[in-house]
């Protein structure tokens, strides 16, 4: 009834490639902006930031990443861990080495760095494929989770061999170190959160989206038909390991504000933002908000009830929560391939027939 | 020999048998993904839950003790009786068959015809469910596991090699046994697919799946035996490591180390799988012994999967694998 083309006449051609073109999408689109930007702030409190809001922004950010290059591209990574811990080490050294400089800049060059060396581990994907990559990418999770435990420089040389974050400011609020405000992470991340998604969804709309799909798509058909494999492979890369740098700095900075490598950014990491890509679903931004925040909230919710309400040792609640994850994944994989973001698609599918469907 | 070099080669050796060990836990993904093309992460889990089950029914402990306990307030932890090993052995290899039923029943019968991507994140979720299962089952604290194995240093090899060299070789009787039962598991696997009938449905299917449905071979029947087999190859898996350092969650890794053994050997092939397994096994402990000490050490963790990416580049078959022809 209200959810339709019709009635909404396009008189540009902006009007019609608008990356909303039903008009409910659009107003439902504001309202979330609107409750994110305007309400969420004054309501937040110290658990429902760090518990909730702040990771999910936080593993949005890597799982867009990841669907860039696994759901777009089709070059399946098992080293987002790695990337991460290069995202969060290069903003560490930032951070300590120009203290003067603001910690957005930092950030960003934090994903840059890391773009940088997922280039270099994405070299080989021009010769291996499939599986044989997969495996590949685990030679970036290990090596890197590695070089970062071993070599000194990376972690100035503190006896713990620990990175902690010190305070850095915005426009004079704190938004890293012991001081912050829950209000302040949660907006700092959703601010490099929304323009984040919004290039994401921009640049997969473009043609070096269609790019990354075709090659998905066949390879070798792409190549017949003009698609540099070279640049764009590697540009995946890039794009996917900025997006999973810049995730994994603000894991550390804003999040974690102390990291041991090992422990942040093992190859549990890697599998967890894979889980929410496919959960999600593979292709679809939307699909990475929904399997981030699947995978956030339910082990909170589990632990609530199990813990919280029917008294349950923890280590218990936590091997159940081992077995409904993946219990899950397997029932997800049967039931809808495609993950959550079909289920949405089919939605909005019946919700345009709804309530005359013939 | 001079001093260094007998350092080295004790270390290549034992690298040898570690690598052996890898080779077990990598026979069991070729067996898997050349009958039915999926490439199954959960099999070191599996090695786990094996290894797991075995301490639990060799100690008689109650399953979901700790379950149990929880929800009804109760102190139950063992039956209080101890079962020879041969028994828990038999027992747990009933039980891994079982497994391999329930997998087929539950999961793999819903997911034919599936991209095998799919497949395959279909078996880290059954990772992580096994995973859980298991420690709700027989609980997660590091477990002894001991089937009456022969362990510590091998007095016959260090007398007989410190006659020859003048310098003893230090080598865990444990791994010479499992050396030894590798090589008759290989021997019985290739036996069985050679001369026997279901041994060559099992090549049929892992040659053509259309075709062999088409001359009447169950697939469904061959996957479920295909997955036993995996299960008492992790078994066999999970005895060794579990013997050599405890049952415990880092068993489950092991799956994470056969997986550059692979892609050296080629997924498609036992023999590669075992000399990947030797490869691999031998260059880690040599590169530890000669580089480590200059970069840090501790460079067994990634050694294994850099050296696949590298030789990869090069030959992206793997050593023995089919050649991977693409067409549009």
């Amino acid at each position: 009834m209200f959810y339709r083309e019709a009635g909404d006449f396009k008189t540009r051609y902006v009007d019609d490639s608008q990356t909303f073109p039903i008009r409910f999408d659009r107003w439902r689109y504001y309202a979330v902006l609107a409750v994110a930007f305007g309400i969420v702030p004054f309501l937040i409190n110290d658990y429902w930031a760090n518990a909730v809001f702040v990771p999910f922004l936080i593993y949005s950010i890597a799982a867009i990443g990841l669907n860039i290059l696994t759901g777009y591209c089709g070059q399946v990574s098992l080293g987002t861990g790695g990337f991460m811990a290069v995202g969060a080490y290069a903003c560490y050294k930032l951070m300590t080495a120009f203290p003067e400089v603001s910690i957005l800049i930092h950030v960003l060059l934090a994903g840059g760095v890391t773009a940088l060396v997922g280039v270099l581990f994405g070299l080989p994907s021009l010769r291996i494929k499939g599986f044989y990559l997969a495996v590949a990418t685990l030679a970036a999770q290990f090596f890197l989770v590695w070089l970062f435990n071993k070599v000194p420089w990376f972690y100035n040389y503190s006896a713990s061999g620990q990175i902690n974050a010190p305070e850095r400011t915005i426009f004079g609020q704190a938004v890293t170190g012991a001081a912050t405000t829950p209000a302040a992470k949660y907006l700092f991340c959703l601010v490099i959160l929304f323009a984040l998604a919004w290039l994401a969804r921009n640049l997969t709309r473009g043609t070096i989206g269609r790019k990354w799909m075709a090659i998905r798509d066949m390879d070798i058909a792409a190549e017949i038909i003009g698609v540099n494999p070279l640049t764009t492979k590697l540009s995946a890369f890039a794009v996917s390991s900025f997006f999973i740098g810049v995730a994994g700095a603000l894991f550390f900075a804003v999040y974690l504000g102390a990291a041991e490598v090992g422990e942040a950014f093992g190859i549990q990491k890697s599998f967890l933002v894979l889980f929410m890509v496919i959960i999600g679903g593979l292709g679809s931004i939307f699909g990475s908000f929904a399997g981030a925040a699947f995978l956030v909230l339910m082990p909170v919710l589990l632990k609530n009830l199990l813990v919280g309400t029917l008294g349950w040792p923890t280590d218990l609640a936590a091997h159940i929560e081992l077995m409904i994850v993946g219990g899950l994944i397997v029932l997800f994989l049967i039931v809808e391939p495609h993950g959550l973001a079909q289920l949405w698609r089919l939605a909005k599918e019946k919700l345009r027939l709804w309530p005359f469907p013939h | 020999m001079s001093e260094q070099l007998l350092y080295a080669a004790e270390a290549g050796l034992n690298g040898l048998m570690a690598g052996v060990l890898y080779a077990l836990v990598a026979l069991g993904f070729v067996l898997i993904f050349k009958a039915s093309g999926i490439f199954n992460y959960a099999q070191g889990v599996l090695a786990l839950f094996a290894a797991l089950t075995l301490v639990g029914f060799q100690n008689g402990q109650v399953p979901f003790a700790h379950l149990i306990n929880a929800i009804f307030g109760t102190q139950i932890h063992e039956f209080g009786w101890h079962l020879p090993a041969v028994v828990a052995i038999l027992l747990t290899g009933a039980v891994m068959v079982l497994l391999a039923i329930l997998i087929e029943r539950l999961i793999l019968k819903h997911l034919v015809n599936q991209a095998p991507i799919i497949l395959f994140m279909a078996t880290i979720g059954l990772a992580y469910f096994l995973e859980g299962f298991g420690d709700i089952m027989w609980g997660a604290d590091i477990k002894k596991l001991d089937v009456g194995l022969p362990q510590g240093i091998s007095d016959t090899v260090e007398s007989v090699t410190d006659r020859l060299f003048g310098y003893g070789f230090f080598i865990d009787r444990l791994d010479i046994v499992a050396t030894v039962v590798a090589a008759l598991l290989v021997l019985t696997l290739t036996l069985f697919s050679q001369f026997t009938k279901y041994g060559r449905a099992l090549r049929a299917v892992a040659d053509d799946h259309q075709a062999a449905l088409s001359v009447g071979i169950s697939l469904r029947f061959i996957w479920v035996m295909v997955w036993s087999i995996a299960g008492i190859v992790a078994l066999v898996a999970g005895v060794m490591w579990g013997a050599k350092s405890g049952v415990q969650f880092s068993l489950s890794l092991i799956a994470l180390k056969a997986l550059p053994v692979l892609m050296l050997g080629g997924f498609t092939s036992i023999p590669g799988a075992i000399v990947g397994g030797l490869i691999i096994g031998m260059g880690e402990k040599l590169f530890e012994f000669f580089i480590g000490p200059m970069i840090g050490g501790a460079t067994e963790n990634w050694f294994a999967y850099v050296l696949a990416l590298l030789f990869l580049v090069f030959r992206p078959q793997g050593l023995f694998g089919e050649r991977i022809i693409e067409r549009v």
